[in-house]
């Protein structure tokens, strides 16, 4: 499910005419030696499988193996109405974590997400229903105040160095009183159907073309993204992709695609949820290995007095950070309270803040900082999501969820703390 | 033979009553290697620091090609041509090689970063060739490297800038044998390329194996400047540890005046 880009181009061939230096070296040799196939992919994969670089494996490995067991032991797992619904309950949490991936790369945590949801949420929902403001500056309304939370933990943070485990932690239990406070003595704000956060979950696109138009054109942005990347490396002398490896990927990407668009096709079409969360994903996947800004976010996760000796701004990239987590986390919350077209007392549980760290660790974020992509959250909301709704199907009762997913996120962060032990002895080896 | 890159006279440095540097010499020519010795607290690091414009100095001139210069702040030495490399190399662990080299040096356009105009220039930089022989490509992350290719890549990264004088603060503390003579010859390839090299080191060979001059420190004064090839281990050790008594410091001494 990863999405390829230079960044990432692994063992591939080099070109040999490419104009970069005149006389041939032993490692020009060495190169040119390496077929660009498949041999040197396989090489590549086995060297990051015993230095620790897991990747998307366990998550893509822990998806298979859940779906497999789920689907015999209930045949209706795997039903385009089950993984429909599915598709759309990744969203909320889905959105949190997100955001949480940007404090987790500076090696630090959001333990307020949950409850920054949750005020959030209640903010929207007493702005526009109980007070009569428009839909669009209530939604403005909330999201800005999960920037300025953000803002504000950051600041106690990385400028006046408490610890952000501590500095959120607070956070989480005042932005829950808090939200408790504004939700008022009612308790629940319901909200109205026409609205168009009413909307975010509950919008289909019904017309088949949608989806498969859609998937067509992402298969076909990825093609033509690798390829041009490709040639530009080839033509400038550096690694590069054979174009049969190139196909290779796009083949998997499209078969992923189509497959997802024909089941949800099979159910209600695709879910405007959805859309918008995987455009999130490939956003901001985007802004972190592609942009200047994301580059000292994940520099800052792999050494901060690198970073500082670099001259980078480390206090502010950190709070802007929190800024981040606390605008998704807004955005989660709206999500969520769409899906149940309601914020009450329970919005912002806990549980909330636990399912986005698992996702985010699950699919290969690292606690120490430095290490994950966007698309790790995708990865880790379908292990979560799926053993849940796997359980619910199979009347497993809720407290029974929260052990094993417990059980999963330790799973996740022991394998963490694995692959950094073993990236590290390999080092110094 | 022309002026010389970088000279400092009558340095001087103090730290409330310590004094941390008193009326230091030195002088470095290009394409030449010098030593700087001493035992711990000598002043090694807070010398360093005056070049690099960390720390700067108290009193004292320091003159740059034979002009006066005024080091006040890290960036006046980058404009001069001045970068160090230190002990604990500050390199970015989850980056890859290509990404600490150019770590606050980023190329690109407004916001998005080149990934393979940088991987470009890394390929030529020659200073990275015995890495590229030994690594699958410039792609896996710095964690994942020894130490004599972490040490390669900070180098790398200094040389970036192509700067005229390269300060290595103890840069075979953490290597092994073979890393060693590695990296040694890597120091001899840029001398010949015309870079004066500060090497800040406690090891007396590697001091032997590479240095031009070695300019010893002892309790923040100078305490002699030898030619390594016409210098004893010996003398420079006593030099070092401060017996000023034996006939192998007094021949020492005499050397000192005269090269000076
Ligand atoms: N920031 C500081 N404040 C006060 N004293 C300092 C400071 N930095 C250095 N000193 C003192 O200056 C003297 C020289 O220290 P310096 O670190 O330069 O020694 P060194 O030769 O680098 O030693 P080592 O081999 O242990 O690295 C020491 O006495 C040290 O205690
Ligand atoms: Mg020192």
């Amino acid at each position: 499910m990863k999405r390829t880009g230079a960044s990432e181009n692994t063992g591939a061939a080099r070109a040999g005419e490419g104009p970069a230096r005149g006389t041939s070296t032993p490692a020009d040799q060495r190169r040119a030696d390496a077929d660009g196939g498949f041999g040197s992919h396989a090489r590549d994969f086995a060297r990051r499988m015993r230095s620790g670089e897991f990747g998307p494996l366990p998550g893509v490995v822990a998806v298979a193996v859940l779906w497999i067991i789920f689907q015999s032991l209930d045949q209706q797992f795997l039903s385009p109405r089950n993984l429909s619904n599915l598709s759309v309950d990744i969203v909320g949490t889905g959105m949190i974590a997100l955001g949480l991936v940007f404090v987790l790369l500076l090696g630090d945590v959001d333990l307020s997400v949950g409850s920054v949801s949750g005020l959030t949420a209640a903010v929207f929902a007493v702005l526009n229903v109980n007070r009569g403001m428009p839909e669009w500056a209530a939604v403005l309304a909330a999201l800005v105040v999960g920037a300025a939370i953000g803002a504000a933990q950051g600041f106690f943070s990385a400028r006046l160095g408490v610890p952000a485990f501590v500095v959120t932690l607070a956070g989480l239990l005042a932005w829950n009183g808090l939200m408790l406070y504004v939700l008022g003595a009612s308790g629940t704000v319901n909200l109205p159907e026409e609205g168009f956060v009413h909307a975010l979950t509950s919008y289909y696109f019904r017309e088949e073309a949608v989806a498969y138009g859609l998937a067509a054109l992402s298969v076909a942005v990825f093609f033509l993204a690798s390829y041009r990347d490709s040639r530009r490396r080839r033509s400038v002398g550096v690694m590069y992709r054979p174009l049969s490896v190139i196909a290779v990927r796009t083949a998997a990407v499209a078969v992923v695609a189509f497959a997802a668009a024909y089941i949800l096709n099979r159910f209600q079409g695709l879910p405007l949820a959805l859309l918008i969360f995987l455009l999130f994903v490939v956003g901001l996947d985007f802004v972190l290995r592609r942009t200047f800004y994301g580059r000292k976010i994940v520099s800052i996760g792999g050494g901060a007095e690198a970073a500082r000796r670099a001259g980078m701004n480390v206090v502010w990239l950190r709070i802007s950070a929190f800024m981040v987590s606390g605008t998704l986390a807004a955005v989660g919350g709206l999500f969520l309270a769409s899906r149940v077209a309601a914020v009450g007392q329970t919005s912002g549980s806990s549980i909330l803040l636990i399912n986005a760290i698992a996702a985010a660790v699950i699919g290969g974020v690292s606690l120490f900082g430095g290490r994950g992509t966007t698309w790790s959250v995708l990865l880790g909301m379908l292990v979560i999501q799926s053993i849940a709704s796997g359980m619910v199907l199979l009347g497993i009762p809720t407290p029974m969820q929260s052990v094993i997913t417990g059980g999963v996120l330790l799973a996740a962060v022991v394998l963490d703390s694995l692959a950094r032990q073993s990236q590290k002895a390999h080092g110094r080896a | 033979m022309s002026a010389p890159l970088l000279a400092m006279r009558g340095i001087c440095k103090r730290f409330g009553a310590v004094w941390a540097l008193s009326d230091i010499e030195l002088e470095i020519h290009a394409g030449e290697v010098v030593a700087l010795v001493g035992d711990n607290g000598a002043g090694k690091s807070t010398l360093v620091k005056v070049i690099t414009g960390v720390g700067p100095a108290d009193e004292g001139v320091i003159e740059w090609n034979g002009r006066h210069v005024r080091i006040s702040r890290p960036r006046d030495a980058q404009a001069l041509g001045i970068t160090s490399v230190y002990q604990d190399l500050a390199l970015c662990e989850t980056l890859d090689v290509v990404g600490n080299i150019f770590l606050g040096h980023e190329l690109g356009g407004k916001a998005i970063l080149d990934e393979v105009a940088m991987e470009r220039r890394a390929q030529e930089l020659d200073v990275l060739e015995s890495l590229s022989m030994r690594l699958p490509s410039f792609r896996v992350p710095v964690a994942s490297l020894s130490a004599g290719q972490r040490q390669t890549v900070a180098i790398a990264r200094a040389l970036l800038s192509e700067p005229r004088l390269l300060i290595l603060d103890e840069p075979t503390a953490a290597l092994g044998v073979r890393q060693t003579a590695q990296f040694l010859d890597l120091i001899e390839r840029l001398r010949d390329r015309g870079l004066g090299v500060l090497l800040v080191s406690h090891n007396l060979g590697d001091v032997k194996a590479v240095a031009d001059q070695v300019a010893v420190l002892h309790l923040g004064r100078n305490n002699g400047f030898f030619s390594v090839p016409t210098t004893s281990q010996e003398q420079i050790v006593s030099s070092m540890t401060g017996a000023t008594d034996n006939a192998v410091t007094h021949r020492r001494d005499r050397w000192g005046e005269v090269l000076r």
